[in-house]
């Protein structure tokens, strides 16, 4: 099912849940919500769902509105942060009341039921009641009574985060794997950024219930176009340092105190002459190098497989992953290499991106 | 793991004898004062009673020496030419107050109130407990002005102009009376009960139950209802004890009447044999024997609700979730 928001607004009195969200989500794609808490995405998807009517805008589903359509005639599966589960239903009763509600007959509801079940690996406890189960087990038991009606369109509002980092990882690749395999529509919420990268086809980065930008996760990653999104995807977090840029022979060089760059034309000439501009470098371009820009290590994180250091330039300091093989220290000198290619512009007054604006 | 079988090895090491007595009396320290009060204000009025019950004192003999009459009352109670009326009075006002305000109307308008804008509805259960809080005397005057004899009476007043028949309501039609009195004073207290465990149920259930396709009715019937089973029965249970010995709206609106016996509860007939009779003559010992078998069907009903609703299940630990 293909899902339209236009110009989908909600307000409480003065109080902005969302405003203005345009954005498409094609039949068959994951779409993820990103953003810190209180930034919209849950008010979306509540109204995407019919729980909250909309004050402005409209929803589309496959080009029909649907603002007055109530939940339960939209086709929709839910799976949410607190599981809710019914705590005095068995998992059985869980995962069929949507086919109950339906009055499907009861050989055909059992027969459904099971299979969800067994999909999702939890067949075997159909008997218990949530309170039995772990955190993951119904976590699964909420996902197969949000499959079980065959749903148009899955919404999950953070279902992940109550789970520990174990698990969380493996039901990503799992819901990502159903998710594929049954080709169903689905929006999912999230403030977590490498949830949303690493499951959706295209996420939609929010902030104070606007939405700042609809991209691929590649896209978002590499072509960030706000200060907002470029600091706030990425683990660990991009840098990022005021610089002037100007146009010297030919070459752009950014600058600021302690520091030199020649970054490529066609990324210094978007920045060049706008006085002060943010220059935004992630930790994995910059490297440790025998020349370059000279600095001094202030904190040293061991990371496991690399070190996060903070090496101070200046009065600026920036993030470098690092070889732990190094043996860096504390108050060490060290000199590190940009890999300019790479480096973002951002005005600091709009917090625009220069580059992709 | 290793925490674990660190912890297990703690608790099996038995604590000292010491350590033992103190606990004990750190327990018994902190449950001491709710046990004196129990003692003092049950258990000793309870054994007063009784043995008061077996003795004829009564405001004519009471300079005497107590004479010991064994169970002549209880006897004399049992053979009480009105004794079936007043036992079938005293279910009739408990179960048709309790059914149709107590709970019934508490639940339902818990449920209303819960399901409009919380600030009207906070103002409607306000205006409900306004009953609770004006003094009996004024609040059952205020009853009797409205159910007056005509040409009195509010409601003669209101239904005249639309051809209703004045009449003297309270006394046509005096169990009407005396239930919805009392109801709407016992309704707040299930009010707020329910209405506060409505809006404990995690709003995620709710949404969780609209998405998978139940109409409003549906949500109420298989999540709100099973959700407040707790306070369902805990209400049931201690409004049928707290009607059963209930009697000061009843006195101050019928006096059991009008006529003869015709809305005397178990608990009034106890008060007016006891401390209230026309020639003076108020009969302790006989008065103690009602009240003690009030207390003997009191304490009957609360260890089969006990019982029929297992309220040790209901009360059980939480489980800690393991992950």
């Amino acid at each position: 099912m293909k899902v339209e928001l236009e110009n989908l607004t909600k307000r409480w009195g003065n109080v902005v849940g969302a405003d203005s969200m345009n954005l498409d989500i094609q039949d068959a794609e994951f779409a993820a919500f990103l953003g810190p808490s209180g930034c919209g995405k849950t008010t979306t998807l509540l109204m995407v769902a019919g729980i909250y009517k909309p004050t402005e805008g409209h929803i589309r589903f496959d080009g029909q509105v649907v603002n007055q359509v109530a939940p339960k005639d939209r086709h929709i599966g839910m799976v949410f942060q607190s599981y809710a589960l019914y705590p005095h239903m068995s998992v059985f009763q869980n995962i069929s009341y949507p086919l109950k509600l339906k009055k499907v007959p009861k050989d055909e509801m059992q027969k459904r039921a099971q299979r969800v079940a067994d999909m999702m690996g939890i067949g075997h406890l159909m008997e218990r009641k949530p309170a039995q189960l772990s955190g993951g087990q119904q976590q699964r038991v909420a996902l197969g009574r949000a499959l079980v009606k065959e749903p148009q369109l899955l919404l999950f509002d953070e279902p992940l985060s109550n789970l520990d980092a174990r698990l969380r990882l493996s039901m990503r690749g799992e819901i990502k794997r159903l998710q594929m395999e049954l080709g169903i529509t689905s929006i999912y919420v999230t403030h977590d950024q490498v949830e949303a990268m690493t499951m959706a086809d295209r996420v939609a980065v929010m902030k104070d219930g606007k939405l700042q930008t609809y991209a691929s996760p590649d896209e978002l990653y590499d072509r960030p176009s706000t200060l907002f999104i470029g600091g706030f995807v990425g683990n660990p977090p991009m840098n990022l340092l005021k610089v002037e840029v100007s146009r010297e022979n030919g070459d752009f060089h950014a600058r600021r105190e302690g520091l030199d760059l020649v970054v490529p034309p066609d990324r210094g000439e978007k920045a060049a002459g706008k006085g002060k501009v943010i220059l935004g470098i992630r930790p994995e371009d910059l490297t440790l190098a025998e020349r370059g820009t000279g600095g001094e290590i202030y904190v040293v994180e061991p990371l496991g497989r690399d070190d996060l250091i903070n090496v101070r330039i200046g009065e600026a300091s920036v993030h470098v992953l690092a070889d732990p093989a190094l043996g860096l220290r504390i108050g060490q000198s060290v000199r590190l290499e940009f890999n300019t290619r790479k480096v973002q512009f951002f005005d600091p007054a709009t917090e625009q991106s220069l580059l992709w604006a | 793991m290793a925490e674990a079988v660190m912890g297990r090895e703690v608790a099996r090491r038995p604590p000292s004898r010491w350590v033992q007595l103190k606990a004990t009396l750190g327990a018994w320290g902190f449950m001491s004062p709710a046990a004196v009060l129990v003692l003092v204000f049950f258990f000793l009025p309870v054994i007063i009673l009784f043995v008061i019950s077996l003795t004829d004192l009564s405001s004519s003999n009471f300079s005497d020496p107590l004479t010991f009459v064994a169970l002549d009352n209880y006897l004399r109670l049992f053979r009480d030419r009105f004794f079936p009326k007043i036992l079938g009075n005293t279910l009739f006002y408990v179960a048709l107050t309790l059914s149709c305000f107590n709970v019934g109307m508490a639940l339902v308008l818990a449920l209303l109130t819960t399901h409009i804008s919380r600030r009207v509805g906070f103002f409607f259960r306000l205006i409900w407990l306004l009953p609770r809080i004006t003094p009996s005397v004024i609040y059952i005057l205020m009853w009797r002005r409205i159910a007056h004899q005509p040409p009195f009476g509010l409601i003669n007043q209101l239904l005249g102009p639309f051809g209703v028949e004045p009449q003297y309501w309270l006394f046509e039609h005096p169990w009407l009376f005396v239930i919805m009195v009392n109801g709407f004073v016992g309704a707040s207290f299930g009010l707020i009960l329910f209405s506060s465990a409505i809006e404990a149920i995690p709003k995620d259930l709710i949404t969780a139950a609209k998405v998978d396709g139940a109409s409003t009715w549906q949500i109420i019937r298989d999540i709100t209802l099973p959700q407040i089973r707790w306070p369902l029965l805990f209400v049931t249970t201690y409004q049928t004890l707290s009607l059963l010995t209930s009697f000061e709206y009843i006195l101050l609106l019928t006096e059991g009447g009008p006529g003869l016996y015709t809305t005397e509860v178990w608990a009034l007939t106890a008060y007016k044999r006891a401390l209230k009779t026309y020639f003076g003559h108020n009969q302790w010992g006989y008065g103690a024997a009602w009240g003690f078998v009030l207390v003997i069907i009191g304490i009957a009903m609360s260890i089969i609700y006990l019982r029929v609703f297992r309220f040790g299940e209901l009360v059980q630990e939480p489980k800690i979730d393991v992950l």
